[in-house]
């Protein structure tokens, strides 16, 4: 092993070749370029792919032929080009193939900025595309974390022939932290795949790679396979960290980058004697519920913070289920949330003043 | 002992197809299943199929199959053939999906050279969603949302396929033919089998925009339709091989 | 120990480059240390910076918006940031560029001639590291030695022979840091 010192976006390209991809799609965009600059390079040195494509749309739908053919594939993008990309999402739920699509977030809506955002939160969990579906989203919250989810991603991809997104932000993508690295790059074997259309080669029966389900009642046994596989990940997928949680009286809560700051408050509440904890969402969906559901027995308050006007707020007042008021601190438009705030709004729910 | 003369070429399945009497949707895919067959490329070879009238294609051709949502089948394509390289891949579009919606993905996978063949079915009408305007509609031509016929400072004016891509030094070979007679159908034939020659090669892009007839939303009979097609989009949508490499010429 | 050091020049100046040398020496020495530029539109023509962390804790956030120490390769990085450095903190200046003075009194101002004194060590490229060398000295953040370990991982080893002129940098901004500070 070895402790290099690498960029969010960078480990999220070395973490995506260390998981056996070696197909990469995508399309410029701020703040996700070192990505594919990293890729350009980093692919033929490993015998893969790197392609610049015409469009988002374009890039997702390589993936699509990519993902159908049998191999392990990812494209990324930043807000706006995730919204091109829904179409082609749906798509791929919709014919069940696997890959990972990433999304570094930047401020919205609209063309927005390039500042670190995690407005696109309910696109990534809610659906995003058109029809009943969801995607594993997972919020890694450090460069370290990045390498190890990415092949977390194309793991439970396969696993379960779903896309699986992975969101981060600006900070995270450009930002720079140690990582620990395998010295040597090994191909981890990859269970195949006998579904994928990629040329008869003696099979007698054609694949046929397709979401159209023209039959109505066809297309419900579809969605009713795919929810039953959701309730299988949800059993078995779902990841979260807890810091500090046994005797919180207030839960701080939210994922990604907000999480690191919500953690440093943890500590700083703790010091001035406040008991602060922290839950932070490591799959955001499948979400984490029972464990907010968990901590509203003994906690009396929960503080969602993130850096939008409120999305994970939701998911997690559903959680709490009304047991507890569940206060939220965001910075939205490319704002990032300063833990010296966010302790002053700790303060004040603690002392009763917040709404 | 019967000797067979004619029969069902492999790289069709034996599926009856769903198109309308005298659309010529059927004579196409059975070009180019029996260019499948003769080149000997079926165990070989993934299509993707378009959203349009041929959504359905993936029934028909026994061959791997990806349906590919509207207008991105050359994407798909490309995905396919980047991680595959030795495979043959095709795609089957028809206009409203490669020259509307699509058109990005066309220029740009003819731009990038990518080893595919397209098969361009243009009948300049929407037929599956109710015969409205193709981009390939014809001025003057009626259709559901051009009821007094295609105007130009109103709907703007056709876009030509084979034309357009022949300016892309990316495309190796680009032809435009017909299937309104037997004599025609033998030269698309001929000018598939070479767009697949191409890409076996690794010459570059290949594309043949196939003339074709759509009786039920032009409100002809099969022959008054194929009569229609020879009469107004001939001398509009010449026909000719537009690009060519002289590998296979 | 949470040291965060704001960087600020043109770009160009290896104001990033020089950021990441600090935090790769952090790293060496087993500290928790984050690394983040500015980015975007500003990167072209315009000014740069980037934000260093080293701590003993885990670092939540890498963004760096109150320095603890502030380092100014030109005149508009002054304007701009002078406001934000944490009362007691560090203003180091390459006045070799920058003629401007700091309005503030409640923060400890070095001016460093970088340029000039890079120039004397026959290569202009070192001027950051004579900062660099001063910031060390002055905050003890890192030892020279592990910035110089840092070089050769992060140089090329076509450009290995760089080192020593670069360490003479390093020993002359700390020495520099040393006399002003008396």
């Amino acid at each position: 092993m070895s402790k290099v010192l690498m960029k969010g976006n960078e480990a999220i390209g070395e973490g995506a070749i260390r998981a056996g991809c070696r197909h990469f799609f995508g399309y410029p965009i701020t703040p996700q370029s070192e990505l594919p600059h990293y890729l350009a390079k980093r692919m033929p040195e490993v015998g893969g792919v790197f392609l610049q494509a015409e469009s988002e749309t374009s890039s997702i739908n390589m993936v699509y032929g990519a993902a159908g053919a049998g191999f392990r594939v990812m494209t990324s993008s930043s807000s706006p080009g995730l919204s091109l990309m829904q179409e082609g999402i749906s798509y791929l739920v919709g014919a069940e193939l696997p890959c990972v699509i990433v999304n570094v977030m930047r401020g919205g809506p609209g063309l927005g900025n390039i500042a670190p955002a995690q407005s696109d939160y309910f696109q990534a969990v809610k659906g995003g595309g058109h029809g009943d579906y969801k995607l594993i989203v997972l919020a890694p919250a450090s460069v370290q974390e990045i390498i190890d989810l990415m092949q977390v991603a194309f793991d439970l991809g396969d696993k379960y022939r779903t896309p699986v997104m992975l969101v981060g932000d600006g900070i995270l993508g450009q930002m720079m932290e140690p990582v620990e690295l395998a010295d040597e790059v090994t191909v981890p074997e990859i269970a195949a795949k006998p579904w994928a259309a990629g040329g008869l080669q003696g099979r007698e029966k054609p694949n046929i790679i397709n979401s159209l389900y023209i039959v109505p009642e066809d297309c419900e046994e579809l969605n009713k396979k795919l929810f039953a596989k959701y309730d299988v990940i949800a059993a078995e997928e779902t990841r979260w960290e807890e810091y500090r949680l046994d005797d919180a009286e207030i839960v701080l809560t939210g994922f990604g980058t907000a999480a690191r700051i919500a953690k440093s408050v943890v500590d700083k509440a703790r010091a001035e004697g406040i008991k602060a904890g922290l839950i932070r969402p490591i799959t955001l969906w499948p979400f984490p519920s029972e464990v907010y559901a968990r901590a509203a027995e003994h906690a009396q308050k929960f503080l969602c913070i993130e850096m939008s006007m409120g999305q994970m707020l939701e998911d997690v007042r559903l959680a709490v289920n009304g047991k507890k008021p569940v206060h939220f601190y965001g910075r939205s438009g490319g704002m990032v949330p300063l833990a010296k705030d966010v302790l002053a709004e700790v303060k004040k729910i603690m002392a009763g003043g917040a709404e | 002992m019967a000797k067979v003369i004619f029969k069902r070429p492999e790289a069709l399945t034996d599926k009856q197809f769903h198109y309308c009497p005298g659309c010529t949707h059927g004579i196409i895919h059975r070009l180019v299943a029996e260019v499948i067959d003769e080149m000997g490329i079926r165990d070989n070879t993934v299509g993707v199929c378009p959203v349009g009238c041929s959504v359905f294609a993936y029934d028909y051709f026994n061959v791997d199959m990806f349906q590919a949502a509207h207008g991105r089948a050359p994407a798909v394509a490309t995905g396919i053939k980047r991680t595959l390289p030795d495979r043959m891949v095709f795609t089957y579009q028809g206009d409203g999906d490669l020259a509307s919606i699509g058109t990005a993905e066309i220029v740009h996978a003819a731009a990038r050279g990518e080893k595919i063949t397209t098969i361009f079915v243009n009948n300049a009408v929407y037929g599956m969603t109710g015969g409205q305007m193709a981009p390939t509609t014809l001025p003057g031509q009626k259709t559901t949302t051009t009821p007094k016929g295609r105007e130009k400072d109103a709907a703007g004016l056709p876009v030509k396929v084979s034309e357009m891509l022949s300016t892309l030094d990316g495309a190796a070979y680009i032809a435009r033919v017909s299937v309104h007679d037997p004599k025609h159908i033998l030269q698309a034939k001929k000018a598939i089998r070479k767009a697949f020659e191409v890409q076996q090669a690794g010459l570059g892009f290949a594309l043949v925009e196939v003339l074709s007839t759509c009786p039920t939303n032009w409100g002809l009979s099969p022959k008054e339709a194929l009569k229609w097609l020879a009469e107004n989009m001939i001398p509009y949508y010449p026909l000719g091989v537009y690009k060519e490499p002289a590998e296979v010429k | 120990m949470l040291q965060e050091i704001l960087i600020a020049g043109f770009g160009g100046q290896g104001v990033l480059s020089t950021g990441q040398l600090l935090a790769y020496a952090g790293m060496i020495e087993n500290k928790q240390v984050a690394w983040i530029p500015s980015y975007g539109p500003e990167m072209r023509g315009g000014t740069a910076n980037c934000g260093v962390t080293i701590s003993d804790e885990p670092i939540s956030s890498p963004l760096v918006t109150e320095p603890t120490t502030l380092i100014v390769m030109n005149r508009p990085s002054l304007d701009k940031f002078e406001k934000a450095v944490v009362p007691g903190g560090y203003i180091l200046i390459n006045s070799s560029l920058v003629d401007q003075k700091v309005k503030r009194d409640d923060v400890q101002v070095m001016e460093i001639p970088a340029n000039q004194i890079a120039e004397e060590l026959g290569n202009t490229k070192v001027a950051n590291n004579v900062i660099l060398g001063a910031l060390i000295e002055l905050t003890g953040i890192v030892s020279i030695e592990s910035v110089v370990e840092s070089l050769k991982k992060v140089l090329p080893p076509r450009r290995h022979n760089m080192i020593p002129v670069n360490q003479q940098a390093l020993e002359k901004g700390a020495q520099l840091a040393r006399e002003m500070k008396k």
